[in-house]
């Protein structure tokens, strides 16, 4: 909705507000320009001069080295082929914790029965558990399963640890939906997954942008989890990122640091920019209005 | 299932077992994975467990050695400070910027993308950046004596007393734009009939947000709480990356205390014993929400 | 219900479950060597091991020293996924073959004769019960102390032997307007301020039994006192700016000639090197004053894992590599340290290693080796870390030295 009085606020308050805008458009920028900047100087600009400054001679071979050829772990590969390894990881992790996510939110509106408010409670509790506390429990049941220092072994954590949220999501729109529309469906004899297929999820697009924005902002980002339950050929950027930019007793390159950040970021940064737009249509028609 | 549809009731009675069946897995695997091993915790809790979990019985010595470490005390208090400015300027800038951006703003599209974006990086990406910004000797205070303001400064990251206000900044930075989009998408889903109305009334700008749109958004209050809430909890990544839990152990949160404890020093028990609480406090605060919240929606 | 319980300990599970992992050809090695020049070097031993037919998988986790490696290393044997060859330190090494997870080197060390070329300090902790459990790679030094070679010039600075003539130099240098010391206020480089301090105001007797044997009289005493009233100095000396400086950008202060001094483990030599400085000629290198005649150490070893009961060929082969004479040279000219083995040729090193590696010698002939406190070669863990939290606390000026020896002795008792 907009204000219909907003035109009649006055030219000096329209001005305070863009101004406001604008400056805090800057303070959201500032750290991210700031990584920009330093990504395009030499090193020695860095360690010896104002940080803030702008680069006095433009490069851009930590961009280069960052990407192909920075040092990480014995080879000198830089954060390419790691890419690999998240995308493996994030897509069906996403996929799997969403579709999940939309049938609990189904379930947990249109086909209420004795004690599902308790576990939908518990599910939305769960959001809550400070990870560091399941690492070894973690490690121990993927061993029993077989699925220690595996890709699927990684899904199926985040897939875990994600359903609560997107539970959340998928039931607060679906209550939203109008229930007369599926009893009606029921009355003319369609089944659980008709009504879901051909009634629900047509009108479903914008909480899965949502949902999909969500997870894929905490699985990608995830470094706990990737560095813990992932062998030697399924580590994720993430933890790529952070052996280059943490090593302990080496030179520390912080432009080739800076660059690698921006790259490892990069997927996520386009999903915001991107799907943007959807993840504010998606909240408004459900997720926020309960 | 041939010989189900001979059987029409037979159809019925597994039609409604479908949903059960559907939701089973996630429940399961909740139940397994989040309250198994938080009953897992709980028991190592009362056990000699440094390095790896033993099942060596003890009784409560790990509270009490918990509660004699002035550390754990320093933890507590500050996620009490912490989770408290957090979510209070999280909430009043994300509800501000929605309602400014809500006047018909050109460059919406442009300015929204900007605001949201800092949620899609982790702290492993920003946090040199921030470390930078805020050191009063490379950062903002060195450049504004470079522009020429000498007096000012700007070293809360450098002083025990104010470190962990630089946490709540960096930590605001990071989600109030996604507060701004959850209460952008409430005020967009307000029914504009009601506000006509309203303004026919004579009501001015000010009362009108006050008595009518800010009612409406609270719906959108209680996700960006449920949200906040989480994310503060959780807050580990940002302390690491910003301060390392100094200066001196000034900004040690719960959760930074718990992996410490847990995992460098070697003394599963106390690092158990302190997730144990953590637990009891969020669940203090989470379920009469949770409880009255869910109540209300089946009311 | 005590055997069962008994039976059920996970240790023993795990070791079952651990056995038979093993791939066959390859070595998946743990290590936080992650980048840069420390990573590169490391590829020479995995050039090595590729020349035997023996493939290497990597497994790389940085943090906090080899902390986040640890955490993983947790998760993975709880998993029963364990690496084949682990990069560990000091107490964690003890710590696992406590609990039976390391495999019994000792027919590799036999063969090849390690038992008289390493020294005892470092023995102390490669062996554990009278077995070899872990190759020990290389000695880092950490008593050094590093110097801008013409900013003491133009201050008219010698070289300080004694903690007054360095008080002195640091007086100077701060009426000159330059900061005297360069430091990083992160607990670990508090600590590794400490244990230099520590050794030069009560000497060898006294670090070890304050710091390595924990005796609550020393820990609680006058000279204890006298050694945190000389952190106050220190701290003294120290830029408003340090806390959470990472120790390279101290060091780039000293490169720079901000800074005079800084008080760094000898990896720090590479930041000097590496901004094109010559070692004994724009940079100096010397030991912490009044600790000269000892060394505090921190040493990299690779300790294998127990694959059922016995020592795999590849990681036998793993061992050997990791001590061959020419691994622990080609690898520490990089690395900044110095061989783990004294009997190597010290030719390819610059001027400060040649003297770290004659000190060493000498240290470990005189018994004046000791293990640094700071970097898990003194103290378990848990012990470490309570200990860090006390002198951070008195660094950042949360105690008087008073107190903080007192506190530092109660720490020290809740820890154990």
């Amino acid at each position: 909705m907009t204000v219909e009085g907003a035109s009649r606020t006055g030219h000096a308050a329209r001005a305070l507000i863009y101004l406001v805008l604008l400056l805090f458009a800057l303070f959201y920028l500032l750290p991210f320009g700031i990584m920009v900047i330093n990504s395009l100087k030499p090193l020695s600009e860095i360690t010896g001069g104002n940080m803030m400054a702008l680069p006095r001679t433009w490069t851009l071979e930590p961009w280069r080295a960052a990407w192909s050829t920075a040092q990480i772990g014995v080879s000198p590969t830089g954060l390419a082929p790691y890419f690999w390894n998240s995308i493996k990881m994030a897509v069906p992790a996403v996929a799997l914790s969403t579709i999940f996510g939309a049938v609990n939110g189904y379930v947990l509106t249109k086909w209420r029965f004795r004690g599902d408010t308790l576990i939908f409670g518990l599910m939305l509790f769960s959001c809550f558990i400070p990870f560091q506390i399941v690492l070894i429990p973690m490690a121990r049941s993927l061993g029993i399963l077989g699925l220690a220092g595996t890709t699927p072994g990684l899904v199926l954590v985040h897939f875990v640890y994600g359903i609560g949220f997107t539970t959340l999501y998928f039931r607060n729109y679906y209550a939203a939906f109008p229930t007369e529309l599926v009893r009606a469906a029921m009355i003319d004899g369609a089944g659980f997954f008709r009504i879901f297929w051909r009634i629900l999820l047509p009108s479903s697009g914008p909480i899965i942008a949502v949902s999909v924005i969500w997870q894929i902002t905490n699985i990608w980002n995830d470094f706990l989890f990737g560095t813990s339950f992932a062998d030697f050929d399924s580590q994720p950027v993430t933890v790529a990122l952070n052996n280059l930019v943490n090593s302990s007793t080496g030179v520390k390159e912080y432009n080739v640091h800076f660059a690698g950040a921006i790259y490892a970021a990069l997927p996520t940064l386009l999903v915001y920019v991107v799907a943007g737009r959807y993840f504010v249509r998606g909240l408004m028609s459900g997720s926020v209005k309960g | 299932m041939n010989a189900a549809r001979h059987r029409p009731d037979r159809l019925t009675r597994l039609q409604s077992l479908v949903p059960g069946l559907m939701l089973a897995p996630s429940a399961a695997l909740v139940l397994l994975f989040v309250y198994g091993f938080i009953l897992f915790t709980i028991y190592l809790s009362f056990t000699d467990s440094r390095i790896l979990p033993s099942y060596d019985w003890i009784g409560l010595e790990n509270y009490s050695k918990l509660f004699r470490l002035s550390h754990w005390t320093t933890a507590v208090v500050n996620l009490g400070v912490f989770a408290a400015l957090y979510m209070a300027f999280s909430t009043a800038i994300g509800l501000m910027l929605a309602i400014f951006l809500d006047q018909k703003i050109r460059g919406e599209g442009v300015l929204r993308p900007i605001y949201l974006y800092p949620m899609a990086l982790s702290f492993i990406v920003t946090g040199t950046a921030w470390k930078w910004f805020l050191d009063p000797g490379i950062g903002l205070e060195h450049t504004m004596h470079l522009w020429g303001w000498e007096s000012f400064r700007f070293g809360w990251i450098k002083d025990r007393d104010f470190a962990i206000y630089t946490v709540v900044i960096a930590a605001v930075w990071q989600t109030s734009g996604f507060v701004m989009a959850m209460f952008l998408a409430g005020l967009r889903g307000i029914d504009g009939e009601i506000l006509k109305a309203a303004q026919m009334d004579g009501a001015n700008s000010w009362n009108l947000y006050r008595r009518i749109i800010l009612p409406q958004l609270r719906p959108a209050f209680l996700s960006a709480f449920v949200i906040l809430a989480h994310l503060a909890v959780k807050s580990y990544d940002l302390v690491i990356a910003l301060t390392g839990g100094g200066p001196g152990r000034a900004t040690e949160l719960p959760a930074t205390f718990m992996y410490s404890y847990t995992f460098s020093r070697n003394q599963m028990g106390i690092g158990a014993a302190s997730a144990v609480i953590m637990l009891m406090t969020i669940a203090a605060i989470m379920v009469p929400y949770l409880y009255a919240e869910l109540r209300e929606k089946k009311a | 219900m005590n055997a069962i319980a008994r039976g059920l300990k996970v240790s023993t599970a795990i070791l079952a479950l651990t056995a038979g992992i093993a791939a066959a050809q390859d070595v998946e090695v743990l290590h936080w060597w992650t980048a840069g020049g420390e990573a590169a070097a490391l590829n020479v031993l995995k050039e090595d091991l590729a020349a035997q037919g023996i493939g290497w998988e990597d497994m790389p986790v940085a943090g906090g020293g080899g902390e986040q490696a640890m955490t993983v290393l947790r998760a993975r044997v709880t998993s029963g996924n364990s690496p084949t060859a682990v990069q560990m330190l000091g107490f964690d090494i003890t710590d696992w073959a406590r609990e039976g997870a390391l495999a019994n080197l000792n027919p590799v060390a036999e063969e090849n004769g390690w038992e008289p070329v390493v020294p005892d300090a470092i023995k102390a902790f490669s062996k554990y019960d009278g077995e070899w459990i872990a190759a020990p790679v290389n000695v880092h030094s950490t008593n050094w102390v590093w110097a801008n070679a013409d900013v003491l010039e133009e201050n008219g600075i010698e070289q300080p032997e004694t903690w007054d003539e360095f008080v002195t130099a640091m007086e100077t240098l701060q009426e000159a307007g330059i900061t005297p010391l360069a430091h990083g206020g992160q607990p670990w480089q508090d600590a590794t301020l400490f244990d230099a301090v520590v050794l030069s105001t009560g000497g060898g007797d006294f670090y070890k039994a304050a710091l390595i044997d924990l005796d609550p009289e020393a820990l609680n005493s006058d000279t204890m006192v006298e050694a945190f009233e000389r952190m106050a100095t220190l701290r003294g000396f120290v830029d408003d700016n340090f806390s959470g400086r990472d120790w390279n950008l101290a060091s780039a202060m000293v490169i720079n000639g901000e800074a005079g001094f800084q008080m760094m483990g000898d990896w720090a030599k590479g930041e000097f090197l590496g901004a094109g400085m010559t070692e004994g000629e724009d940079f100096l290198c010397f030991r912490f004053p009044g600790t000269q005649g000892s060394v505090t150490f921190n040493a990299d070893q690779f300790a294998m894992f127990d694959q059922g009961g016995e020592v795999s060929p590849q990681q036998a082969a793993f061992a050997q590599a990791v001590m061959s004479p020419e691994f622990q040279v080609a690898f520490n000219v990089v690395k900044g340290s110095v061989p783990a083995r004294t009997d190597v040729s010290d030719e390819e090193f610059g001027a400060c290693g040649k003297k770290g590696m004659a000190d060493l010698a000498q240290a470990a002939a005189d018994g004046t080796l000791y293990g640094s406190m700071a970097h898990g070669y003194a103290v378990p863990a848990s012990v470490k870390n309570a200990i860090f939290d006390v002198v951070t606390a008195h660094f950042n000026g949360e105690f008087d030295a008073q107190t903080a020896a007192e506190e530092l002795a109660t720490a020290v008792e809740i820890a154990q």
